[in-house]
């Protein structure tokens, strides 16, 4: 068919391009599972154990809004409860980022009119597009499947877990897809499917916690029908329940064609709405324009935000009871959160949650510099009469402030959660929103470093300041789980956070950490002032050739030094 | 008056490329200066010093009287800028970021924002994404003409523009001119310096080839001759013609400005029956440089 043509080369292209960050988060999202999986048949060796468990969370509302109904009593059926939803929320994510990223992201920047240009069908882009996506959730599947059978649990269920995972990611390829031809814009695809995956979530947290007249809603989401094929079940699987995924994702995929083939080049099915003719007072200097580029994206953030630490408080309540299941579910909890009472050291661990959270935003927004250094959307402000410095100081304005919103955020929502639920609003809001601003300097010493890379070494500054994210995430969420060493664990900025609520309050960690953001901030911006700016990349200089002019550049090497 | 734009010997690398190679370059205060090159040539690299974005590997710049890289905030004040290639916010409509621009300068004339935004026939309201690069290229220059900036940086600034607004963008310019601005005029398009600038530079390989008013380029160049005579000439031996081609009793050939006289005086001894004699255009002066050496130009070292 000619509307096909040139398919296998434009997903060869796509598997090039992607050939970094496919395999990272593939690998990343099995991972998570398969400790997840693993920690569960350490903390709940027994069948008492487990159906002490099944008691306490399957009479907790919060946590069934959470993670779902629990159906059984096996270790398969706690992993499928803890982790099936989030984990197809996961693959979900993933499959909408790949597919938006060589649709629409590719239709926007036009380079698919370069490719459309050529001896390559309409429907071409969209094919590779989903081939991509459709790899990435195979290998998921498999290796989740591989991981689980080889933790002994049943062959039958962990075959049923990750089929129905890999089949809700296909629900979300054929999602994004659809959006990709509705929304002109990657931003608004992407923000489109988003929106439905949230949407599927609510609905299967209101279906699995609301009364029985209710439970339908859950069936009519793509995220419930992960739970009804009853991975592990004590009744056997369900394995017909497949037919919903895939039917749907099907039928999202055959639209999602239809739509492409209907519609203009570079056009979206829902209209673009004008702007102002002039601007408004506010749009008036470098700050305003920054936050004005990021509102849409910290609002985002912040609905999320409000959404995931209201449910995580309310939660709260049922999370003495389940400790009280596991003694090494405890002292894995208390070593998280370092803390002598169970509810605290929960607390204490969703608020590390939402530190992450609110570094990654933090140094998304300082990294915003090098996109639009490169993209050359610094160059037009930096013509005008602001200074690097001020520009600079822009972006990190919102990386600070919208770190600080964000974790006020979860302090808020997570202290009324919990408050209300326990009638103690008046104490528990004050105490959670000082304890998730506890986290704030931590948070900043990530962004400050992301600065840092960006003044000193811009070439590598994403990559590196994204990689001590990871890293970070890793050593807060996972180190305690592996045990990892003491001097790994105080790698981590949050290690040194005061263990809020609970634990002692400690101004001096918390002003030596901000002291390291500023050290680190002053280091980017006194860099940022020698170097050259623009999209100067590897594009025109050997990885060698760039290590010496660095060297030359800033240990003072040149020959001569009385230029300026 | 002192000089807008005074660039000497100026040097940048970019790792083993060598981008500036010793430029020189003078913009006279208050006049249309072209600056004129192939791609690759150099010109956006001059630019980015002269705007402080890039630091000088040596040589000097100076700009309205100061340090491009020292005091780029104070300069940025005096000038306006448009790149040749318009990227804007896509979210922001075209008219919040003429607004933006200008207040990021330091202020803009309402008025001429207006009138501009008439004349070029943009739609201020659209989002910046929906706009062709002409059009995004109209934000960038009414945000540029609507200062009150002494000195117009503009880079290859008619590139997406259609031949109608390509003619305002000219009337602009004029007028600009009139009212003592100086503009420093990137392009590569040779009609548009030839109809606008008072003097020119050719770069090429990161160096000034040449420079001076249209008028003292072509005093270096040769002036092409055709003319038809009733005898043979004899045109062979004399110095300062080249690529001479006689057809019966048609010659053509290119002349050397001193000789041209000689010439002129061999073609009378025998018999003109016509004759054209005109100066090279800057098409022809820009051949010249560039088709000769080619294959040298741009390749790093």
């Amino acid at each position: 068919m000619t509307g096909f043509a040139g398919t296998g080369q434009l997903t060869k292209l796509a598997f090039r391009r992607d050939a970094g960050i496919l395999p990272v988060c593939t690998v990343g999202i099995v991972v998570v599972v398969a400790v997840v999986a693993r920690d569960l048949k350490v903390l709940y060796p027994t069948e008492a154990r487990r159906l002490a468990l099944v008691q306490t969370a399957g009479g907790n509302a919060a946590l069934r809004f959470l993670y779902g109904r629990l159906e059984g009593t096996s270790t398969g059926a706690l992993t499928t409860w803890r982790f099936g939803v989030w984990a197809a929320c996961m693959v979900a994510v993933l499959a909408i980022f790949v597919v938006v990223r060589h649709t629409r992201a590719d239709e926007e920047a036009g380079r698919l009119e370069l490719v459309g240009s050529a001896a390559v069908g309409r429907q071409a882009p969209l094919t590779a597009a989903l081939l991509t996506a459709a790899t990435a959730n195979v290998v998921i599947v498999l290796l989740a499947c591989l991981w689980l059978v080889a933790l002994k649990l049943p062959a039958a269920g962990s075959a049923a877990l990750a089929l129905a995972i890999g089949a809700c990611g296909l629900v979300f390829i054929g999602v994004a897809a659809v959006a990709a031809q509705l929304a002109a814009t990657a931003r608004g695809a992407r923000g489109l499917a988003i929106a439905v995956l949230g949407a599927a979530f609510v609905l299967r947290g209101v279906g699995d916690t609301g009364p029985a007249g209710l439970s339908w809603l859950s069936g009519a989401s793509p995220l419930g029908w992960v739970e009804l094929v009853r991975a592990f079940g004590s009744a056997g699987e369900y394995w017909w329940a497949l037919a919903f995924p895939l039917a749907a994702g099907a039928a999202l995929v055959v639209a999602a064609f239809t739509l492409a083939a209907w519609r203009d080049h570079s056009a979206g099915l829902l209209p673009d709405r004008p702007g102002r003719p002039a601007a408004s007072g506010f749009l008036r200097g470098p700050f305003s324009l920054a936050w004005r580029l990021q509102a849409w994206l910290l609002a985002g953030w912040l609905a999320g935000y409000v959404a995931i630490f209201a449910s995580l408080g309310a939660a709260t309540k049922g999370v003495g009871e389940i400790f009280s299941t596991s003694a090494v579910l405890k002292r894995y909890f208390l070593r998280i959160g370092y803390q002598h009472t169970l509810i605290d050291a929960y607390l204490s661990a969703v608020m590390l949650l939402a530190g992450l959270g609110a570094a990654a935003f933090a140094t998304s927004a300082v990294l915003r510099l090098r996109t639009d250094e490169t993209g050359n959307l610094a160059e037009p402000v930096l013509a005008t009469a602001t200074g690097r410095i001020r520009w600079a100081l822009s972006h990190m304005s919102v990386a600070v402030g919208g770190a600080g919103l964000l974790l006020a955020a979860a302090g808020l929502s997570a202290g009324l959660g919990y408050g209300i639920l326990t009638g103690s609003v008046s104490t528990q809001v004050p105490q959670l929103l000082g304890a998730a601003l506890a986290r704030w300097p931590a948070a900043l010493v990530l962004a400050a470093l992301a600065a840092a890379l960006f003044g000193l070494l811009p070439w590598e500054a994403t990559a590196i300041a994204w990689g001590a994210v990871a890293l970070v995430a890793f050593i807060a969420l996972l180190g305690p789980s592996l045990q990892a060493p003491a001097a790994l664990m105080d790698l981590s900025p949050f290690t040194q956070t005061p263990k809020l609520p609970g634990g002692p309050v400690a101004a001096v960690p918390l002003v030596w950490l901000c002291g390291v953001a500023v050290a680190l901030a002053v280091a980017g911006l006194l860099g940022l002032r020698r170097r050259d700016l623009g999209d100067l990349g590897p594009s025109y200089r050997s990885y060698r050739g760039r290590i010496h002019d660095y060297l030359v550049d800033y240990l003072q090497l040149d020959q001569d030094a009385s230029r300026h | 008056m002192a000089n807008a734009i005074e660039i000497r010997a100026l040097r940048k690398s970019f790792g083993r490329t060598v981008a500036l190679d010793g430029l020189d370059l003078e913009v006279r205060a208050g006049e249309v200066h072209a600056f004129l090159g192939p791609n690759g040539a150099g010109k956006t690299t001059t630019i980015r010093i002269l705007l402080g974005l890039l630091k000088a590997d040596g040589g000097q710049a100076v700009l309205l009287g100061g340090d491009p890289w020292r005091d780029a905030v104070r300069l940025h004040r005096r000038l306006a800028y448009v790149p040749g290639d318009v990227t804007l916010w896509p979210g922001l409509s075209g008219g919040e970021i003429i607004d933006l621009l200008g207040r990021l300068r330091g202020g803009l004339d309402p008025q001429r924002r207006q009138a501009l935004t008439e004349r070029f026939a943009l739609d201020p309201a659209k989002k910046a994404r929906a706009y062709s690069k002409g059009n995004r290229q109209k934000v960038a220059l009414i945000a540029a003409l609507a200062s009150d900036a002494e000195l117009l940086l503009l880079d290859e600034p008619t590139a997406g523009l259609d031949p109608l607004m390509e003619a305002t963008f000219r009337d602009c310019v004029t007028e600009e001119r009139r009212d003592g601005r100086s503009i420093l005029l990137s392009s590569h398009i040779l009609a548009e310096a030839e109809a606008l600038s008072d003097r020119v530079t050719i770069i090429r390989d990161g160096k000034a080839v040449e420079t001076g008013t249209l008028a003292e380029m072509r005093h270096l160049t040769r002036d092409f001759v055709d003319a038809e005579v009733a005898r043979p000439a004899d045109l062979g031996g004399l110095p300062g013609v080249h690529e001479l081609t006689v057809t019966g009793t048609v010659v053509r050939c290119q002349v050397d400005q001193a000789a041209l006289d000689a010439v002129l005086g061999r073609l009378h001894q025998a018999g003109v029956r016509s004759l054209t004699c005109r100066p090279p255009t800057l098409e022809e002066l820009f051949l010249r440089h560039y088709s000769s050496e080619r294959t040298t130009a741009g390749v790093p070292q």
